[in-house]
C-alpha cells in the first residue's frame, strides 16, 4: 500500500513533529505562566514577541532562522564549535522550525488554562506550607491539564504541517528533512505523483482529524468536569 | 502576642505585584484607600470587627503574607514576620499561618483526605514545639471521618468548612485565621460550624484571628477586638468592653445595641429547667440546663429585651430582676430612647452597664432622670443559645 520511501516520509515527520513538541513543552509551559500569574516591565512586548510566529509568513521565520542558526548565523555557529550541534539542514532544524511555529499555539491555550485556575487556591496551598515551586505543579498544574494537553496536541498538529519555516531553513533533503508537506510538495513538481500525492494527503487529513478529535475530547472531558464541579 | 503596626495604601495603579495577590483584594477591600493598623494583643481569640469593605480581610491578608504592607511591622510571638525597616518578609509557607477561607477554598482535584494531609508536608523547621495536632482527633472532632474517601467537589457548603478547618489545622498552625468562616453557610450550619470553632480553641489551644462582621460571632468566640472602619482599626480592647463602650457605639451598636455580660453557671434546676448565672452585679436566670456548673458563659442582652421599673416590681412573670442606677440617657427626640443603666455591684470597680430601649413616652411618665435608681427587668428567654458564648 505504501511504498518504502512514503513510509520513512511519515515516520520522519512523526519524529520531527515529537521531538518539537517534548523540547518546546517546558519553555512553552514557563511562558504561558509568566504570562498568565505575573506583571513585569514589557510584558506586552514580551506577548508580542511570542505570538509573532503565528502572524508573520513562516518564510521570514524560516529566514530568520537560518540567518540565527545556520552554520555562519549568531547561535548555530557557537553551537556547532562548542556542542558540536548543526540544526541547518538537518533533520534537527526542522523539529526546530516546527516548534517556533506551533510555539504560539501551544503558550496560548496554556495560558488561558492557567488563568481559568483560581489563584486564590495557590495562595491556600501556600498558606498551606508549599512552595511557590510546590503549589504550581500540585494545584495549578493538574487543574489545567486539560488545556495543556489541548496546547500540546495543537502544537503536534501545527507541526506535522509545518512547510515555509521547514523549507526555507533546512531545505528539502529525502530521508533528512523531508516531512509530509515537503513531500508532497516535491511530488507536485514532478509529473506523473498523483496517486503517491492523494495517498500522502489522506494520511495528513487522516493525522490532523486524529490530533483535532484528541483535543475536541479533551475539552469536552473539562467542560463536563466542570459541570458537575458546579452542580 | 500580635503586634501589628503597618500601612498599606490602594493606589488606583496597578502595583507591580504579581497579580495573583492583588486578586485577593477583592473589590470590597478596595473599597478604602488606606488600611492602617496599630495594635497589640495576647488573645487567645482577636476578632477583627467592622463592616464589609472596612479593611478586615486586607489585615487578615498582611499578617499570613498574602498582602504585603507598604510600611511597618508585624510581628507574632516575639518573631516578625515583616518589618519595612528591616527588610524582612518572611514568605507565606514558613510563616506557619492557617487559613480557613470564606468559601473554603478546597482544592477541587483531590479527595478530602488529600486536601486534609496537604498542609502536613509543612518543614518541621516551622513546626510548633509542643506536640502536633494528630490526624484522627481532628477527623473526629469536626466529624470528617465518613467523607475522607469522597471528592471535594460533592461536599455541602458546610461540609466544605470543616473539612477547611480541619485542613488548616492539621498545617500545625501557631496562627489560625478566619476569614468570615461562616458567611456562605445557612443559619443552622453556622452555629453548627461555631460551635466546632470553639471546641477547636479549647481542644488545641491554638490562637486564632476571626474576621467577621456578625456581633453575635464576635461576641460569642473572641477575647479581644479588634474595631475595623474606613480601613482603620480604631479600636483594640476586651470583648466586654469593646461592646459596652459607649464611644464604640456607632460601630459596633449597628446592628443591634447591647450589653454582653460575663457570668458563671452557679445552679441548675432541673425540674423547670433553668440555670442561673452569677456575675458582680447579681444573677440571671436562663433557660436550658445543659450548661455545666462553674461553666463561664459570656451572655448577650439585647437592649430591646430590658424593661426598667422604678420600684421592685410585684406579681411579675419576668425573672430577671437586677437593681442599678441610670447613668445615661440617649434621648435623640425619637419615639425611643436608649437608657444606660450601671448595675449594683459588690465592687464597683466592675460595676457592669446594661442598655435598655423605651419609648419615650415611658422615659417621660417615669420622669427618669441620671443617677436614679431603677430596676432591669430582663425575660429569661431573652436568652438562647445563640446568645450565649461558652468560654473555657
Amino acid at each position: 500500500m505504501l511504498t518504502a520511501d512514503e513510509f520513512d516520509v511519515i515516520l520522519l515527520s512523526l519524529k520531527v513533529a515529537l521531538v518539537s513538541v517534548v523540547f518546546s513543552l517546558p519553555l512553552a509551559l514557563a511562558c504561558a505562566f509568566l504570562l498568565a500569574r505575573s506583571s513585569f516591565p514589557g510584558k506586552t512586548f514580551f506577548d508580542a514577541v511570542v505570538h509573532l510566529p503565528l502572524v508573520l509568513p513562516p518564510v521570514v521565520i524560516g529566514y530568520a532562522l537560518l540567518l540565527l542558526f545556520g552554520r555562519q548565523g549568531v547561535i548555530g555557529a557557537l553551537l556547532h564549535d562548542w556542542l558540536g550541534i548543526t540544526l541547518a539542514f538537518r533533520w534537527t532544524g526542522a523539529a526546530l522550525a516546527a516548534a517556533v511555529m506551533g510555539f504560539p499555539l501551544m503558550v496560548r491555550s496554556m495560558r488561558l488554562s492557567i488563568e481559568a485556575v483560581p489563584a486564590r487556591l495557590e495562595a491556600a496551598a501556600r498558606t498551606l506550607g508549599a512552595s511557590r515551586w510546590r503549589a504550581f505543579y500540585s494545584i495549578t498544574l493538574p487543574l489545567a491539564m486539560p488545556g495543556i494537553a489541548v496546547g500540546v496536541l495543537l502544537a503536534f498538529a501545527r507541526s506535522l504541517g509545518e512547510f515555509g519555516a521547514t523549507i526555507t531553513f533546512v531545505s528539502n533533503i529525502p530521508g533528512e528533512t523531508q516531512t509530509l508537506p515537503l513531500a508532497i510538495y516535491g511530488l507536485t513538481q514532478s509529473p506523473g505523483g498523483d496517486a503517491a500525492i492523494l495517498r500522502l494527503c489522506a494520511i495528513s487529513v487522516a493525522v490532523s482529524i486524529a490530533a483535532l478529535t484528541g483535543s475536541e475530547w479533551i475539552n469536552r472531558r473539562a467542560r463536563l468536569a466542570r459541570k458537575a464541579e458546579a452542580g | 502576642m500580635i503586634e501589628l503596626d503597618f500601612e498599606k495604601r490602594f493606589s488606583e495603579r496597578r502595583q507591580t505585584l504579581p497579580a495573583h495577590v492583588d486578586e485577593l483584594d477583592d473589590a470590597r477591600a478596595q473599597a478604602v484607600d488606606a488600611v492602617t493598623a496599630s495594635l497589640r494583643s495576647d488573645a487567645r481569640v482577636l476578632a477583627l470587627f467592622g463592616r464589609s469593605g472596612s479593611g478586615k480581610s486586607t489585615v487578615i491578608n498582611i499578617i499570613a503574607g498574602l498582602v504585603r504592607a507598604d510600611r511597618g511591622r508585624v510581628v507574632v510571638d516575639g518573631e516578625t514576620w515583616f518589618d519595612s525597616d528591616g527588610r524582612i518578609n518572611v514568605p507565606v509557607e514558613r510563616r506557619g499561618v492557617g487559613y480557613v477561607f470564606q468559601d473554603g477554598l478546597l482544592f477541587p482535584h483531590l479527595t478530602v483526605e488529600q486536601n486534609l494531609r496537604y498542609g502536613a508536608a509543612r518543614k518541621p523547621a516551622v513546626q510548633r514545639a509542643t506536640p502536633g495536632i494528630p490526624f484522627e482527633q481532628v477527623c473526629d472532632l469536626l466529624g470528617v471521618r465518613p467523607l475522607l474517601p469522597r471528592a471535594a467537589t460533592t461536599l455541602s457548603g458546610g461540609e466544605k468548612q470543616r473539612v477547611a478547618i480541619g485542613r488548616a489545622l492539621l498545617s500545625q498552625p501557631r496562627l489560625l485565621l478566619m476569614d468570615e468562616p461562616l458567611a456562605s453557610l445557612d443559619t443552622p450550619r453556622r452555629s453548627e460550624i461555631l460551635r466546632l470553632i470553639e471546641r477547636v480553641r479549647d481542644e488545641f489551644g491554638v490562637r486564632i484571628v476571626y474576621v467577621s462582621h456578625s456581633i453575635g460571632e464576635v461576641s460569642r468566640l473572641a477575647d479581644d477586638v479588634v474595631v475595623m472602619n474606613a480601613g482603620h482599626a480604631i479600636a483594640c480592647a476586651s470583648t466586654e468592653e469593646i461592646f459596652n463602650r459607649n464611644d464604640l457605639r456607632p460601630y459596633t451598636g449597628r446592628f443591634e445595641g447591647g450589653a454582653l455580660i460575663e457570668a458563671v453557671a452557679v445552679r441548675r434546676d432541673e425540674g423547670y429547667y433553668l440555670t442561673t448565672y452569677g456575675f458582680e452585679g447579681g444573677e440571671l436566670v436562663a433557660p436550658g440546663v445543659d450548661t455545666p456548673v462553674g461553666t463561664r458563659v459570656r451572655l448577650r442582652i439585647r437592649a430591646r429585651d430590658v424593661a426598667l421599673a422604678i420600684e421592685r416590681p410585684q406579681g411579675l412573670s419576668i425573672r430577671n430582676v437586677l437593681a442599678g442606677r441610670v447613668s445615661a440617657i440617649d434621648n435623640r427626640g425619637g419615639a425611643i430612647v436608649e437608657v444606660h443603666v450601671s448595675l449594683l455591684a459588690k465592687d464597683s470597680s466592675a460595676a457592669r452597664e446594661l442598655l435598655s430601649r423605651i419609648s419615650r413616652q415611658a422615659l417621660d411618665e417615669m420622669r427618669l432622670e441620671v443617677g436614679q435608681p431603677v430596676f432591669a427587668l430582663i425575660k429569661a428567654i431573652a436568652f438562647d443559645k445563640r446568645s450565649m458564648g461558652f468560654t473555657a
